[in-house]
This record gives C-alpha cells, structure tokens and sequence, in this order.
C-alpha cells in the first residue's frame, strides 16, 4: 500500500498537525499516533505490531532467538549532568535488548554530523560511547557517518541499533499482564528528564541532578533468575511511567493502579518537578526499568533487585486491575484519586 | 493560578541594583529575587512565584492548621478514606 | 519539603473532610478561584472525597484561558518576526490562536523560548543584542511584581532590545461580574491565595459586605484547599459573609508592600477584554506612559489585530463558573488536549483540561 492509499482509507485524521512537532517526539499520545496510523499500516508485519522495546526473531534451530532493537538520539544538550548523547546512545540500545530479556551481544552506530560540530566534541562522545560499551559487555561492530550541513543537525544525532540473544523458553512480553500482578520499578523517577531540563536555558538549577542512565542488562539477568515468572519488562523512557505503563494497559488489555505514596523519588527531583509545575509521572527517565510479576513473587523480586545498585529503590508501586480495562488510576497521596491520561505532547513547565 | 512554592533562603547577594538570593528546595538551589522581601535573610523561607520571593512564610501561623486540627479529634476518630 | 509535605498529609485531610461532613447541613455551591487551585482539586481527587452537597464550581483565575483571542494573535504575529526571540511561561505556548500557536509556529522556524522567569528573558536580551527579545507578560496580580520589575530592569540596564506583550488581569472586577451574573449560582468563595499575597486582602471586603459571600483566601495545596472549604462550610452555615485567611502563613491584610509599589509604578489600571468573558472595566493592567518604550504592541505594530472566536467553545461559561466541563457536548470528543478549541482545555490548569487530565470524560472510571 502506499503512504496516500493508507492514509486515504483511514478516516481519523492522523493529526491537526500539518507538519511535526516536538509534541510528534515525546512519548505521548501524539507519538502513539504516529506510530499507530503510519508506522505499523506501513510496515504491516506481527512483530512489528506488538511494539515491544525489542523484536525477537526466531534465528537456527535450537530454540535461541534474536532479539534486534533501533533508537536515535537526538538528545541536547549534547553533555549533561551525568551522560552524554553518547553513553545514552549506547545504555539506551542496551536497555531495549535487556528488559526483552536479551544478553546484548553487539552494536551498530550511524552518526549524522552537523558540518561545523568540533572534532574534540566528537570525540569525547566517542569515547564516552566506547566506555559504555565495555561496561555494558558489548562491541560496537559496523557504523556509519553523514554529515549534513550547518543548521540541519543539532551538533550530533546518532542510532545506535543493537542484537542480542534470547534463551530459548522466553517469551517476555507486555501483553501478558494479569490481573493480580504487581508493577515493580527498579528505582527513582524523573531524574534524567529533570537532568537534561536542569542545563537547558531559561530552566537552570544550580544543583546538579543527574542523569539516572544506565546499562541494567545485569540487573535484568539477576532479576530473571531470581525470579523466572517476571511476565515482562520495560525501560521507562520519554514520556516517563505514565507511558510505560498505559502500554502495558492496552497491550494487556488490563487496567492499572498506581498508589502515588509508593513511587520513589529522589528529594531534588521532586522538588523541581515542583518548582516547574511538572507531573513527575510524565518526565523522561533513562536507567529504570519497570517489571510486572505475580503477587507472590513481588516481595523476593524486590529484595533481589535491591542487593544490585542499579535496583537499590527498587519497590512495588502499583498493580494490574480487571476494573477499568486500558486505564491507569492513581491513589494520590491524600486518599483522592485521580485518572492518569497520557499526556498529548512535551509536558511543559507551568506558571499557574 | 500561581504556582508558587517554598524554599529557604541560603545566600543574598546585588546583582543589577536589585536584591538576589539563592533559595534552596530540598537541595534544588535556583538564582530567585528577594527584592519584594528585603528583610529575609539565610534560613528563612520564602514563597516563590516565576524566580521571585513574594512573602515570608510565618512559622507561627503554619503551626496554627496544624495546632486547630489536633483539637478536632482524635486519630480514632479518623474514617477509612473514600475510595 | 518544609511547607508543603505538611498540606498533603492524608490523615490531616481526612479530619478536614469529616469536619465539612459533620457541620454541612444544606447543599453549598463554592467557586475556588484561581486555576493552580482546580489543579490541585482535580490531581489530588479532592472533589470526590468531598461530601456530595459540597459542589465546587471552577472560577477564572487562570491567566492564560482568559487572554483574548486578539492577544494571541499578536503574540503569534510579533513571534514569527525573524528578528524577534519570543519568550514566554511555558503555559502559553499550545493555546491556539485563530491560526496556529507558538509550538506550531516553533516548528515553522519561529524563535520561540520557554523561560522560567521574566528575568530569564531580561538575561537573553543582555546575551542577545542583535535580537529583538519579546516576553509575553501575562498573569494575575501575582506575576505583575515580576513583569514590572523585568520592564524595570530592562529600563536600568539600557536594554532596547527588549520590550513586553501585556495581558494582565486583575481578579476583583471578574468577581463582581460574576456575581453581578444573573445565572450566578456561586454562594461562597475559595480567594486566590497567591494573588493575596501579593495585593492583600482588603480590597476583597467590600465584595463580601456588597453580595453577602463569604470569602476564605485559601492556598494550593490539599490541606489548604481543604481548610478554606471547611470554613467557607462554616460561614455559609453560620450565615455569616466575611473575609478570612486561612492562608495566613503568607498573606496578610496589606499584602507585600514593595511589591505592590512596584507595580504600581510601571503598570496603570486599564480596561480589559477576557475571553469567553468580555471586556470588564477597570479589569487590566498595561504600561504606564514612561515606559511605553518597552510595549511591544506598540513596537511591533499589532494592536490593530482583531479575532473571532470558535462558535462551538463554551470557554466563556465555564469561566464565570456557569457550566462545568461535562457539561459541554465536545468535551473529550471534539475537544481534547490533542485538539483543544479554546484556552480552557489548552491550558494545563483551564477547567477542562484539569478535568480531562485527570480523567473526568471518563465516566465511573476512577470511582
């Protein structure tokens, strides 16, 4: 089919929108749109269609899979408290094969360049980039580089895509939440959005709050040891717990309640979430993840993850619900409740 | 509207003619003005509204809620929460 | 957080809704005036632990649903000026205007910034010479200190390359015209706690005397909310038609008094068109004469610029607290955060949007 044919067939307006905005790139409803009316009818294939973090691909014969996963990175600034576009590159590629319960094996990367962009600034994203990868376990492999000119790129945009391999026997995968089932997250939230918000102009803190992001492909392998009956995993990124877990919701076709007193937060980024107006459930984090588990099973995954430092504030935080199916409901912390909708664009900060 | 949030002063300073502070938020340290609230010094709390200090928070009266709200009853009087 | 974990103790809040529980006798309508206050009532599901009879209906006080559609415009023409940095509160920049709105036109190319401060824009135009910096100065009486002392500042510095698109509004004449409404159901009143602080409280007494409504000038977060309600309760079942500050820990009777001087020294009284509203007398603030250097509507021209609104929108009645959300045929279907047709949904603190935010379309989902 082509793009007119898809788009003339479908009678819901892909957007109000002409032309993209950075509402398009943030997680959110607008996103989800795009994903849902252009992307997915495109391509036309199951395993695209499950949108999950990674794709597994059934790979030989003895039952081990591959699992392949894209992302770009179009980060800025291009240096932050705590990373860079570079380690986020290579953590980030890492992470979408980790919670799909892949042992990463290896990277590409593309890098579009602006003309312009220094040499030193070049490199110190490469190296950031080669010493994530050592940490992670992994070797970049193939890449590539354009370079367009000034003014068409923001310094650095990079893709980094990544494959790893899936033991045969699992299938995590986040249509498979039940009622009954525990949310777990591996940690604070809101840090890397917070982070990136805090060097931005116009937004600045004197206090460095740093980017949260991380390689958790060891904490995913204890993790699924400790704990075979994980159902599934996945990284909370743009868009924040709020994305992650309406996902989970409408591949599940599960409501979700979250007790708002249970979510971790580290006491700066609340307090900028604060100052900015900002709903902490909808800012950026980078190395958290979230898992859904049995009942039974939540307390030992929680006391497992802990004894990592990358799970250390690992808590249960909320849990699947047959009421209100595709809807997440949060107890706030007086008592009320309130409906978490997903937010349509880039949440902004407020005045009012 | 109004978002308008407490923090404590931690350093005063002049900057162009005008009173400038660092207030603190939990550890969050942010440039605000202090010019509306000439007499706050480091330790006291202010409210802050878009970068500026409005008005001192007075210890005394905030403890007041608080104080009127132990006279309204015990903990066992408390009902569950509506859900 | 000192003075803020405090007002959302949960046990604190139950003992508040028993108390409203135990004294309300009769049905009470209450209007909670500023939008931060919606926000707080809709994300901490305040509303649903009140008792039924307690119906709270939401006011105007939210500076960006109430700026004209004409202003917006103005805004959008000076923003897509190449010449021109335009920097505004993040709450701005996804009203529509007749056309577009300020993302959309970032996208387009437009140098749109989002600042924290008025002096964050100040600071870009010291770093920026060559640019003309425009600062959408919008707000209640609360933000006018700091619109008036980035005007100041820019005068004190020699900074020409700076000037201000005013839309300020003042909350007392929007007061009277809604209970100068004849539809007015509104019996008592939840005051705007941060614009208090900053003019005061004595300019709300005659209202109260004049319409016989209590006013409580009450804060923002739950406890605060809850208090101001429980005594708003107390004075409607009492019959009594005061002002009173619950919001004591930050307000006082005569407000912040350099501040006010402040304001007083580069804005003037103006009249002032508010959306779905009207124009209110003596309802505005715009610059006085000696700076009228620094208004951009004069320097970029654009006063003449008019606008029709959408003829589908009830931002207007929402506003003067007449309908709710729900009550409008296109909330949550044609009218969504992704396709807002007035301020009112576009707005994160504008009644529909706090409504739908928080899931009210929804019908019995969340209990």
């Amino acid at each position: 089919m082509s793009i007119s044919e898809i788009l003339g067939s479908c009678p819901v307006p892909l957007s109000r929108y002409e032309r993209i905005t950075l509402g398009h790139g943030s997680g959110g409803q607008l996103m989800a749109d795009l994903i849902h009316k252009l992307f997915v009818p495109a391509f036309e294939n199951e395993t695209l269609a499950a949108l999950e973090d990674q794709a597994t691909l059934d790979f030989g014969g003895n039952g081990e899979r591959l699992a392949f996963t894209t992302d770009s990175y179009v980060v800025k600034p291009l240096f932050f408290p705590g990373g860079d576009i570079g380690s986020l590159a290579v953590h980030g590629t890492v992470n979408d094969l980790a919670v799909g319960g892949a042992t990463p094996l290896a990277l590409s990367a593309g890098f579009i360049l602006e003309e312009g962009l220094e040499v030193e600034v070049l490199t110190r994203i490469v190296k950031s980039m080669a010493e994530a990868c050592s940490l992670a376990g992994v070797r970049l492999v193939t890449g590539d580089t354009k370079v367009v000119e000034r003014g068409k790129a923001d310094g650095v945009f990079v893709n980094t895509s990544g494959v790893g391999s899936v033991p045969a026997g699992l299938r995590l995968s986040i249509s498979s939440a039940r009622p009954g089932d525990r949310i777990v997250l591996s940690g604070t939230i809101g840090d890397h959005g917070v982070a990136i918000l805090s060097v931005r102009e116009g937004l600045a803190f004197e206090t460095a709050i740093e980017s949260d992001s991380a390689p958790l492909h060891e904490l995913t392998r204890l993790m699924l040891e400790a704990c075979p009956s994980i159902r599934c995993m996945r990284d909370l990124t743009r868009g924040g717990l709020s994305s992650a877990v309406h996902e989970l919701a409408l591949a599940s076709g599960v409501g979700v309640r979250l007790d708002e007193r249970a979510i971790p937060m580290k006491p700066q980024v609340r307090a900028a979430c604060e100052i900015l107006g900002l709903d902490s459930v909808y800012v950026a984090n980078e190395g958290k993840l979230m898992a859904v588990v049995p009942a039974p099973d939540a307390e030992a995954l929680v006391e497992a993850m802990r004894r990592h430092p990358l799970g250390r504030d690992a808590a249960v935080v909320g849990e699947i619900v047959e009421a209100h199916p595709r809807y997440v409901v949060m107890l706030s912390s007086v008592g009320g409740e309130r409906v978490v909708t997903r937010i349509s664009g880039e949440q902004l900060p407020r005045i009012c | 509207m109004c978002l308008g949030i407490p923090g404590m002063v931690v350093d005063t300073f002049e900057e162009h003619g005008i009173l400038m502070g660092k207030v603190s938020f939990d550890g969050v340290v942010k440039k605000i003005c202090l010019d509306h609230v000439r007499d706050a010094r480091s330790g006291d709390y202010v409210l802050v509204h878009v970068g500026f200090a409005l008005s001192k928070i007075d210890e005394a009266e905030a403890k007041e809620t608080f104080d009127l709200l132990e006279k309204m009853g015990g903990l066992e009087e408390i009902r569950e929460p509506k859900t | 957080m000192k003075y803020l974990d405090e007002y959302r103790d949960p046990r604190a809040a139950q003992k508040l809704v028993a108390e409203i529980e135990r004294i309300q006798t009769r049905p009470w309508t209450l209007m909670e005036i500023c939008g931060g206050q919606t926000h707080t009532i809709v994300k901490f599901g305040i509303d649903r632990l009140l008792p039924e009879a307690v119906a709270l209906v939401h006011g105007p006080g939210c500076p960006v649903c109430v700026t004209p559609l004409e202003m917006i415009d103005r805004a959008h023409a000076i923003a897509v000026r190449p010449e021109v940095t335009f920097a505004s509160f993040g709450d701005m920049l996804r009203v529509p205007g007749t056309r577009s709105d300020l993302l959309a036109l970032k996208a387009h190319g437009a140098d749109v910034r989002v600042v924290y401060s008025p002096l964050d824009a100040v600071e870009l135009a010291a770093a920026h010479p060559e640019r003309e910096v425009v600062f959408f100065a919008i707000g209640f009486e609360t933000t006018s200190p700091a619109n008036a002392m980035a005007v100041k500042q820019a005068a004190r510095r020699g900074l020409s390359n700076f000037s201000v698109l005013v839309s300020h509004v003042l909350v007392p004449p929007a007061l009277r015209a809604i209970l100068e409404s004849p539809d007015n159901r509104v019996q008592g009143f939840l005051g705007p706690g941060h614009v208090c602080t900053v003019v005061g409280t004595e300019e709300y007494e005659p209202i109260a005397e004049r319409y016989r409504v209590p006013i409580e000038v009450t804060g923002f977060e739950p406890v605060d909310m809850l208090e101001g309600i429980l005594a708003c309760v107390e004075q409607l079942e009492a019959g009594r038609a005061e002002v009173r500050t619950p919001y004591r820990r930050v307000v006082r009777r005569e407000g912040n008094q350099a501040a006010k001087a402040l304001v007083g020294e580069v804005f003037e009284v103006c009249d002032r068109k508010w959306r779905g509203i009207g124009t209110i007398p003596a309802s505005g603030y715009r610059l006085r004469e000696e700076y009228s250097f620094f208004d951009a509507e004069r320097r970029f021209d654009v006063a003449a610029i008019e606008a029709r609104e959408s003829s589908v929108c009830i931002s207007g009645e929402i506003l003067r607290g007449v309908k709710k959300p729900v009550d409008c045929p296109a909330f949550g279907e044609a009218c969504t955060p992704e396709n807002p047709l007035g301020a009112t949904m576009v707005s994160a603190e504008g009644a529909c949007a706090a409504y739908y935010a928080y899931g009210r379309h929804l019908a019995g989902v969340g209990g």
